[in-house]
């Protein structure tokens, strides 16, 4: 054990922050049961370049084949040369179908995907750090990368190649193949995550066949993520490509697609680590709301029965969301959600957290969001009155008081003589209420002053309980 | 309201209706709570007839109070007639087996199973096997999950044709194309499994759980696992190797490291259900190579299971198997890179002595033992502490004393405060097996050190040790060693060691009795009562309201009486409190009761 600091003596916890800057940034192998039978050594094959024409594609399927051949990365020392030429290869590969046409043969798709496949697809090894937190800890990298950077590389250049054809290629890349390279989106490492993103969207773009599987098959990851697991790692880059896929939705949307915003796109909004693929799940939503408005409504409400209650950093994150869908919003949409979302806005101005407080008075400040609420002033601004006044007098944070008056003026402005109404009867309201507190203060004080004379505790309960009934007569 | 037409009896469901429709999530909450109450009030038939309807119709709320009425219906038999109106709970119960979220689910299914045994066999077939099957082929996957657990309850009570139908419902889902149904599915069949007829287990089961077992999903594949338990004590020792082995041992080699540790985790169980033979001839093996696995998930799992595995063995070669088999892997774990590996070893490797015995414990065991002592992480030299009892009986503790002693010294200063906790949690058992002297000598001044850690749990858990250390070797021991340097304290200038001196005083003074108490500490008790800081003094008075009952009255009148009558004009209001506390608490039995007649002045 090392020795103790001064620090650590004191409190006990070190401060995470410390602690994350201790660890170094690590990187890990695969999960790779038993395939360890000792590599066999390699030795370089002639260039393809040089190769003659009819030998070329003999060459071509030998170096694939080379390239099966697996490394243990964990280990930096054994291997080197072998590790190498395996490079080499793979380079020149990737370079080999992104620069020669008439290289895709027939023969040669499944030798390909057969060396894909056994370099990428592998059972993704346990976290090192179980309480893994996206947001704060460094992720934990591949050690294989230096090869299956190029693995994926080459992937990518195969299906882009002008001769790529998914006629064949379906053979090979089949639901199998989408499932195993769906599941690799859990990776850990954010290079991978990112090549995988491109690569699935190429395929869902080539493969008509496989598009409602892979919709399909994102659905279950999502719902597993929600509702059972609440860890996976590639949960925005699955939306991502989500984004385009819903663009490219025809209409009217299917009731499948409808399905799938409502009981998985909205729930996934409860998700802890919300903030790690917030961006691209509001994107989804508003794509959504673009193609068809009027799901404007049920979007809003389930928005509202998942509003955070306790963490202040997603209300931020919905309220962002509200202000993306009110951009968007058809005027005949906003009048039938406008009750209970401008209450759930009315809590939001009077949170104490000011970030919360300050993102919901920023409505204000948004000229078409603006030109909403006067139309429908009448229903708006009895809702938000009381809020906005009281906070005008209480909020602690000098920045929110401000805006508070500027939302105050504009909404005067709107209707004048309808916010004069209200501030009367607020402030009549007001009186009552402190009329009523006097009363029972000063009650208090007359019993107070009795209790002072008695010696034992248990009467001090007798005393409250008979201001309580008292308070309960009067009123 | 309905109550306002003049209707009394209806007030309870308008209350009931006004509640439900508040704002307010924690009045609805509040309302379906009282759930059973209002049933009550309104009366078996109108329970039936308007209050259930209206339930069944509000289901749409936040989950919360929706889990909330799960909860409820299924407590709610009598209330609606007893068994023979039981049925009338199924539609809410239907619709919240549906809902999303799975807590509300899980707790639907529960009651669904509860109520499922107070149907009469034809209720069952009339009414709860269809929703049964309406949940098994529902649209959404949410039904389809909640079915796959009322299978095995409706099972045993139905005809045969029926019996039928819910095979192929389960079949069926086993192999739906949402892997979240297929997981409930795999989670249920060894459930299911027990309440079929041996033969439809070799039939049906079997296959359904090989193709659970090569699924796609390694989260259904390791459920799998768990069903092999229940699935392989069903059947006849002749047909495990044909119809259970096959589709075990590929587990046990699965590609995915989850499915290794379910088998790793599930290693005793299996190894109970497949019996002697096949665990010396396959088992024996497989577990070599968890504890060998290339992921320390696994190896934790598996070695885990050490001891238990051992103890399992066949006693005919029990010794020789693990000598030449388990042994070996043994001793690799102990070095391990995965400090979760070794600890998890650490707590259970001591087990082994007792199997193995005297000899081969001191030569095989022994160096393990040690190395492990030394360990750099300190909870694997927690855990071998924690067990020493079970060498104690095999090679007696003082084989291990000297390579000990170290070890509990550097875990008495960790840096981390819950290490040095969990081993003062160990010292009374610790003193009990190293005997007064060792313990006098060597470990007596840790115990005192600890009264002075800067973590108040730390001090706390050093008194409560005291305690138990005097409740061992008895109050003589205890004027002579420990009380001298509690007492000492009380002049030490920090308040907190003060205080800490009262606070050992409170658990020492039953353990010691009544002459140690009223001699030694109590004098200083009271000396205490005029330190200057507050929270010492009232401390003081909360001390002698806890020493008072060993005090005998003479010493209670005379010189407690009056130190708590002074405390309690103490200026600060806290003292004061706790004074009187005292006064009026339990020393009142000893004093003439102060008359209670003041209360009338009210």
């Amino acid at each position: 054990m090392s020795a103790i600091s001064a620090s650590e003596k004191v409190d006990g916890f070190t401060r995470k922050s410390m602690r994350k800057a201790q660890k170094q940034r690590k990187s890990q192998g695969s999960s790779q049961y038993r395939t360890h039978t000792a590599p066999v050594e390699l030795s370089p094959l002639p260039q393809l370049k040089d190769a003659p024409s009819t030998e070329q594609q003999e060459l071509f399927t030998q170096k694939l084949q080379q390239c099966c051949m697996l490394f243990d990365f964990l280990d930096s020392v054994t291997d080197l040369k072998s590790k190498e030429i395996k490079r080499a290869t793979l380079n020149e590969l990737v370079d080999y179908v992104s620069t020669n046409r008439g290289v895709l043969v027939e023969p040669a798709y499944p030798e390909i995907t057969n060396m894909i496949c056994t370099n990428i697809f592998r059972v993704l090894p346990p976290s090192d750090n179980p309480d893994f937190d996206p947001e704060e800890d460094e992720p934990t990298l591949e050690a294989a990368w230096p090869h299956i950077q190029l693995v994926y590389e080459f992937l990518l250049r195969f299906l882009e190649n002008p001769d790529f054809q998914p006629s064949i290629a379906k053979r090979y890349i089949d639901q199998k193949f989408v499932l195993q390279l769906l599941e690799l989106f859990d990776s850990e490492d954010p290079r991978e995550r990112d090549f995988l993103k491109t690569i699935l969207h190429r395929i869902y773009g080539k493969f008509l066949g496989l598009r409602a599987f892979i919709r399909k098959q994102i659905n279950n990851i999502f719902l597993r993520f929600i509702y059972e697991t609440e860890h996976f790692n590639g949960v925005a880059e699955l939306l991502e490509i989500l984004g385009s896929i819903i663009n490219g939705f025809a209409l009217p949307l299917k009731a499948e697609h409808k399905q799938f915003l409502m009981k998985v796109l909205i729930p996934l909004h409860t998700a802890k680590g919300l903030a790690l693929f917030h961006a691209q799940l509001a994107y989804c939503v508003v794509q959504f709301l673009e193609k068809d408005p009027t799901l404007t409504e049920p979007v809003i409400r389930g928005l509202l029965k998942f509003w955070p209650k306790t963490c202040s950093q997603k209300e931020v994150m919905f309220l962002g969301e509200i202000e993306e869908i009110l951009d968007v919003i058809e005027p005949t949409q906003f009048k039938k959600i406008q009750e209970p979302l401008f209450k759930q806005i009315s809590k939001c101005v009077t949170n104490p957290h000011f970030q919360v407080a300050e993102r919901a008075l920023y409505f204000w400040n948004n000229e078409y969001i603006l030109s909403l609420i006067e139309e429908n002033i009448d229903k708006i601004l009895p809702i938000m009155f009381g809020s906005l006044y009281r906070i005008s007098k209480e909020h602690w944070n000098p920045t929110i008081v401000a805006l508070v008056y500027n939302v105050l003026k504009t909404l005067m402005e709107m209707n004048c003589t309808l916010f004069d109404e209200l501030t009367s009867s607020y402030k009549a309201d007001r009186q009552r209420k402190r009329k009523k507190t006097s009363i029972i203060s000063s009650m208090a004080d007359n019993i107070s002053a009795c209790n002072n004379e008695c010696e034992f505790r248990g009467s001090r309960h007798l005393v409250l309980i008979i201001i309580i009934i008292w308070t309960f007569m009067l009123f | 309201m309905a109550g306002a037409d003049g209707d009394d009896s209806l007030y309870p469901i308008a209350v009931l209706i006004d509640e439900l429709r508040n704002e307010d999530v924690q009045l609805r909450l509040n309302s379906i709570k009282k759930l059973s109450t209002i049933a009550l009030a309104l009366g078996v038939e109108r329970t039936r007839t308007e209050l259930l309807p209206f339930l069944t119709d509000t289901i749409y709320d936040e989950d919360e109070v929706l889990l909330a009425l799960a909860e409820q219906l299924g407590n709610f038999t009598m209330l609606v007639g007893g068994p023979e109106y039981v049925h009338c709970l199924l539609p809410p119960l239907e619709s919240l087996a549906t809902v999303e979220e799975t807590v509300v689910r899980d707790k639907a299914v529960e009651s669904l199973r509860k109520i499922s045994q107070e149907h009469s066999p034809v209720d069952l077939e009339v009414h709860f096997e269809p929703l049964v099957k309406r949940l098994a082929s529902g649209d959404w996957f949410t039904s389809r999950t909640s079915a796959c657990g009322l299978f095995s309850v409706c099972y045993p009570r139905v005809s045969s044709t029926v019996k039928a139908e819910i095979r192929q419902h389960f079949r069926t889902l086993c192999s739906d194309d949402t892997p979240m149904v297929r997981r409930a599915a795999a989670s249920k069949l060894g459930e299911f499994a027990k309440v079929l007829e041996l033969e439809y287990v070799k039939s049906d089961i079997i296959s359904l759980f090989t193709a659970l077992a090569s699924d796609e999903q390694d989260s259904v594949r390791l459920l799998a696992v768990e069903a092999c338990v229940s699935i392989a004590t069903l059947l006849p020792q002749e047909d495990l190797e044909t119809l259970v082995m096959p589709t075990l041992r590929q587990a046990a080699e699965d590609k995915s490291w989850r499915v290794r540790y379910m088998v790793a985790d599930k290693f005793s169980e299996l190894q109970k259900a497949v019996g002697p033979e096949i665990t010396k001839n396959d088992l024996v093996p497989a577990f070599q190579n968890l504890l060998k696995d290339c992921e320390a998930e696994v190896r934790a799992a598996a070695a885990n299971k050490v001891k238990e595995f051992c103890e399992n063995l066949p006693e005919d070669n029990r010794e020789q198997i693990i000598m030449t088999h388990i042994l070996p892997c043994v001793k690799e774990l102990v070095s391990d890179t995965n400090q979760h590996v070794k600890s998890a070893l650490a707590s259970v490797i001591m087990g082994l002595s007792t199997i193995l015995g005297k000899d081969n414990t001191i030569e095989h065991l022994l160096p393990l033992f040690l190395a492990q002592l030394k360990d750099e992480c300190p909870e694997v030299r927690l855990n071998i502490i924690s067990n020493l009892d079970c060498v104690n009986e095999v090679i007696g503790i003082r084989q291990l004393s000297q390579s000990l002693l170290p070890a509990i010294v550097e875990l008495a200063e960790d840096a981390k405060w819950r290490v040095r906790l969990a081993i003062i949690e160990y010292m009374p058992l610790l003193a009990g097996q190293l005997g007064v002297e060792f313990f006098d000598e060597k470990l007596n001044t840790l115990c005192m050190a600890w009264l002075i850690d800067h973590v108040y749990a730390i001090r706390e858990a050093a008194t409560c040790n005291l305690m138990k250390l005097v409740e061992k070797f008895g109050a003589e021991w205890a004027q002579n060693t420990i009380v001298p340097k509690v007492l000492g304290m009380a002049n030490d200038p920090n308040y907190l060691h003060r205080m800490t001196t009262l606070f050992c005083i409170n658990a020492l003074s039953k353990a010691c009795g009544q002459e140690i108490t009223t001699k030694q500490m109590l004098p200083v008790v009271l000396k205490m009562s005029n330190d200057q800081v507050a929270n010492v003094r009232f401390n003081v008075a909360k001390s002698l309201q806890k020493i008072g009952p060993i005090l005998d009255s003479n010493a209670l009148q005379t010189e407690v009486k009056p130190v708590l009558e002074k405390l309690a004009s103490d200026t600060d209001m806290d003292v004061k409190y706790f004074a009187q506390e005292a006064i009026s608490g339990k020393l009142s039995y000893h004093w003439v009761l102060k008359p209670f007649n003041r209360l009338s002045y009210i």
